[in-house]
Order: C-alpha cells, then structure tokens, then sequence
C-alpha cells in the first residue's frame, strides 16, 4: 500500500516461504526400466535439518543428487527460493560421503576449494577456510594432507570445505558411514552445535534411523522399488543443553522403535 | 656415533645393528642388492661355464676404457639424438592423445585403436617395412622409438583420466567449477601418477627401441658399439656397452619419478 515503506524495506516486498526447497514430480529412471524415484514431492524449509531416511535402494542419494544438481531427473523440477535449477548452484553446497577430497592438496587449500573455483584471492581464501576449518575442531591441521587425518578428520574437512562457501542449503550425503562409531557420535554432537551458530538449511541423506532421529527436525522416509515417500515425522525433541542427554530422551528412544516398526516391512 | 655402542654391545648385536641399519635405509637396501648382484655376476664368471662371458670387474675395466678413449661418448652422441627426438614426440602426442580420449568420448573411438594396434604389434617385425619407407637415416630411428614408446604413454595417460575418482569430479561440479577447471585442478593432478607410471614404462620401451633401430637398422652409436665388440670378440666391452644403456635407462626412470613427486604429488614428499 505504502509505496515508501516498501522501498524502505524490500524484505517485505516479497513473499518469505518457509521453504527453501520444493521438489516437485520428481521421477528418474535408470538404465532403461529400473525406477529409482516415482513421483517425489517435498519441501524443505528454510533453517531445518531434514533427512532422507530408506533402506539402501530408496533412492535417497539418487534424489539428494537431484536436488544438488548433479544428476537430472527424467522428470519433475526443483526450485530453490522458488527459481527452477538445472544443475549446482552457490546457494547449494554439499559433503560427500566419500569425503571427496584431493589427497595431493592440504587442509586448508581442499577446504578453500569452493572459493578458489570461485577465484577468490588466495589470502582471502585462506581466510575464510581457516575460520571453518577451526570451526569443525581441526585447527592446528592446516598444512596436513588427507592421507595423514582420520576417516572423522577428513570429513570434517569436507565439512568445512561447504561451510566455507556460505551457501545456504547443506546436502549431506551419509556423511557419516564411512566413519567409525565412537567419531560418528562425536560428530553428530558436534553437527548440534553447528547447528546453532550457522543458521543454514540442511538436508541429510543416512540409512541409521538412530541418527535421523537424534538429528532431525523432519525425517521424510522413503521406500524402495520404487523409491517413494512414505511417510513424514517430525520429532518434537529439545536440543539445547546436553547433547549426550537427548540419546536417553524418551521422545527419541520411542521414535526410534516407530519409525523401526514402519521400515521392518521394506526390509528383506 | 656406532663406535660407541659397540663399545658396550655384545658382538651379535654387531651385525644386526648393522642390518638393522640397512633395512632403515631403502638406498642402502639398493646398494645392498646391486653388490650382490654384481657379485653374483662376477663369481658366475669366474666358474668359467662360457669364455664369452666377462666378469663385472672385467666389465667395469672395459667400459672405464671405453669412457677414457671418448669412444663411449661419441656413440651415446649418436645415439641420444634419435632417442630424445622420439621421446619427445611420443610424450608430446602420447600425453596430449591419451588425455584428449580420456576426456572425450569421439577422440577416445577415433583414436585409441590406433594406440592398441601399435601396442600389439610386434615391433622387429616392422622394422624391416620402416626401413623400406624411411630408410637407414635419423628418421627411421626416430620412428622406432616413437612406435616403442608412444602407445604406452597414451593408453596409460587414457587410462589414467578414466581412472579419476568419479566423485571428486563431481565435488568439483558442485562447487560450480568449470570444465576447464575440473580438468587443471582435478582431473590432471589426480591422473598425474598412473599417467607418469606410463611415461616411465614409455621412457624405458624407448631405450628398447633405439638400441634395436641401431642393432636391425644400422649399426650406429651405441647399437654399433655392442655389434661392433661383438664381431671382434672383445666381450667385456661388448657388455659394458649393454651394461652402460641399461644403467642410463634405469637412472632416466628414477629421475622421471623424482620430476613427479616434485611436480605434482607435495603430499609424497611429506610423508618421505
């Protein structure tokens, strides 16, 4: 109505969705006649942890591949605040859960990767990655190469090398399988803590229902052949305070066996 | 610094410090395994089981006089000529042709059956047509070499781009990198070993083809040198001939190996 105070404050000119991501019938079909996803629809909203939880043949990497861009669906968009993409983009940045780094390159120049691509100037770069790399607790391993960290390590690069490019979606490809469990814990009590400083949307792809749950604000499970959504939970568990506490909720434990319950029958 | 352990130390605790001492070393462990086999080679001399078969000592006697009367450098004169020349040309075009297919679907079936006819086909038996074409000069040589050398440095360098870790290409792709950059900063780092295993194995294949373009084509440099000995049955420098090409090829490759840490692989050099 009032023409001044709009132009005093373009934020309200447009309209603020909560999601940040819509995936719109989605359908991708590999190699002919093996149907990986069918007719996907989802939001994701903006400033929650979303996870892609199925058994191993759900499609979920195959639709968080999607909506990164890596991969083109046969059918169906993705709109990212509200454009359709085509391929990756600087609001979008993801881990990879073979944690992708370049073994010949150190720390901080994997970790500066995303900005150097970018062709930020390299002190600018260093940076930038230095703040994330003390971010996820690898300060001091600067000049370290890949081969010399542990599995945990090396993703809390990968973890880094996203954060540094300050997008705002995270795509998490079961950043955590290929770690042992005592680093595992570790780093989703770390994830946490994240979580509180870096006000980002994240999307989690993992096939461990104690970790969607322990995670998420929404768990979109999905199931197998072919790969569908099946059902949306949204726990309702309080994250502040002691991480360690939240493992002995009994939100969460009883979520756990729910969501157990509803799998068990996808499961061969 | 040993002298004064072995003050106190028991006598068997003497040599296997000093074994000890050389598994520690891997250049030790190489000297190690070059004296026993020259050793070897001497002791089998020395049993006189063929009088055409020299000592090392012998050996290293003629090839020392071959050096000092400049005849050893006068053949490698002539010889490194045809060798650097078809070096060159199969790195320039065995690199460039093998990354090209590896990138490049079209290239890769335009191309690769050429490098794999090359590769299976038996080189002497060609050497006879390349002659009739080329003739005996500097030519013919250099085609040996590159015909030796070149397919091995392409299929590997193809081999080695095909090889990159599908999702390290796709890192790049996610953070908005070019092609152009996917391929400098990815793809070409992340080849570069099994690419350089087949420059070495290119560089050593090449050795092979000059001292066979000078052995079948005609005697020259250091192919003139073996024959040459041969002929007039002076087989201690015949073998310091063949032993001095073998030691260039194997010391070239080493050096190669080195170029490639530097180059392109700083995480080998820390951890070394």
């Amino acid at each position: 109505m009032n023409m001044t105070r709009q132009t005093a404050d373009p934020a309200s000119a447009r309209p603020v969705s909560p999601a940040i991501i819509e995936v719109d019938g989605i359908n991708k079909v590999y190699a002919g006649d093996v149907v990986a996803l069918k007719d996907i629809h989802l939001e994701f909203n903006r400033g929650e942890l979303t996870s892609l939880l199925g058994p191993s043949g759900c499609g979920k990497t195959t639709l968080l591949k999607i909506i990164a861009g890596l991969l083109e669906p046969n059918s169906g968009e993705v709109r990212v605040n509200g454009q359709p993409v085509s391929g990756p983009g600087r609001e979008r940045a993801f881990v990879f859960q073979d944690f992708a780094l370049m073994p010949w390159a150190t720390v901080l120049r994997n970790a500066a990767f995303g900005l150097e691509v970018q062709g930020m100037a390299k002190a600018e770069r260093e940076d930038r990655a230095r703040h994330y790399i003390s971010e996820v607790g690898l300060e001091g391993f600067e000049e370290k190469y890949p081969h010399e960290l542990s599995g945990g390590m090396r993703q809390r690069v990968g973890l880094a090398r996203a954060l540094a490019v300050d997008a705002d979606v995270l795509m998490m490809d079961e950043p955590f399988s290929a770690v042992d469990e005592q680093t595992r814990r570790k780093f989703q009590e770390d994830l946490i803590r994240l979580r509180e400083i870096e006000k980002k949307t994240f999307i989690l792809v993992t096939h461990s229902i104690e970790e969607a749950v322990y995670l998420s604000d929404r768990i979109v499970m999905l199931s197998p052949r072919p790969g569908r959504v099946s059902q949306i939970v949204t726990p309702k568990i309080d994250r502040h305070g002691d991480p360690e506490a939240i493992r002995r909720n009994t939100e969460y434990l009883d979520l756990i066996d729910e969501i157990w319950a509803n799998l068990k029958g996808y499961v061969e | 610094m040993p002298s004064d352990h072995s003050a106190n130390a028991p006598i068997a605790g003497v040599t296997s410090r000093w074994a000890g001492a050389v598994t520690d070393s891997p250049l030790a462990l190489k000297v190690l395994s070059l004296a026993l086999l020259f050793a070897v080679w001497e002791l089998a001399a020395r049993t006189n089981f063929n009088w055409a078969f020299p000592g090392f000592l012998d050996t290293m006697a003629a090839l020392w006089e071959m050096i000092a009367d400049g005849s050893m450098g006068a053949a490698y004169l002539r010889t490194l000529e045809p060798l650097l020349i078809g070096l060159a040309i199969s790195l320039g075009i065995g690199v460039t042709a093998g990354v090209a297919m590896g990138l490049r679907n079209d290239v890769e079936w335009l191309t690769l059956p050429i490098f794999i006819t090359m590769q299976a086909a038996p080189m002497a038996a060609l050497i006879p047509l390349i002659t009739f074409v080329y003739g005996i000069g500097l030519a013919s040589k250099v085609l040996a070499v590159c015909m030796l050398a070149m397919p091995v440095i392409a299929i590997n360098s193809y081999k080695a781009v095909r090889n990159v870790s599908p999702s390290l290409l796709d890192m790049s792709r996610s953070f908005m990198g070019s092609r152009r950059q996917q391929i400098f900063m990815i793809i070409l780092p992340a080849a570069s070993p099994m690419m350089f295993a087949g420059i070495r194995l290119g560089v050593a294949e090449g050795f092979s083809g000059v001292v066979l373009a000078e052995l079948l084509i005609t005697p020259t440099g250091i192919g003139d040198l073996i024959s040459f000995n041969r002929s007039v049955a002076k087989f201690a420098h015949m073998y310091a001939a063949i032993f001095s090409i073998v030691a260039l090829a194997v010391i070239t490759v080493s050096l190669l190996h080195r170029l490639e840490v530097t180059l392109f692989r700083p995480e080998k050099r820390a951890s070394t």
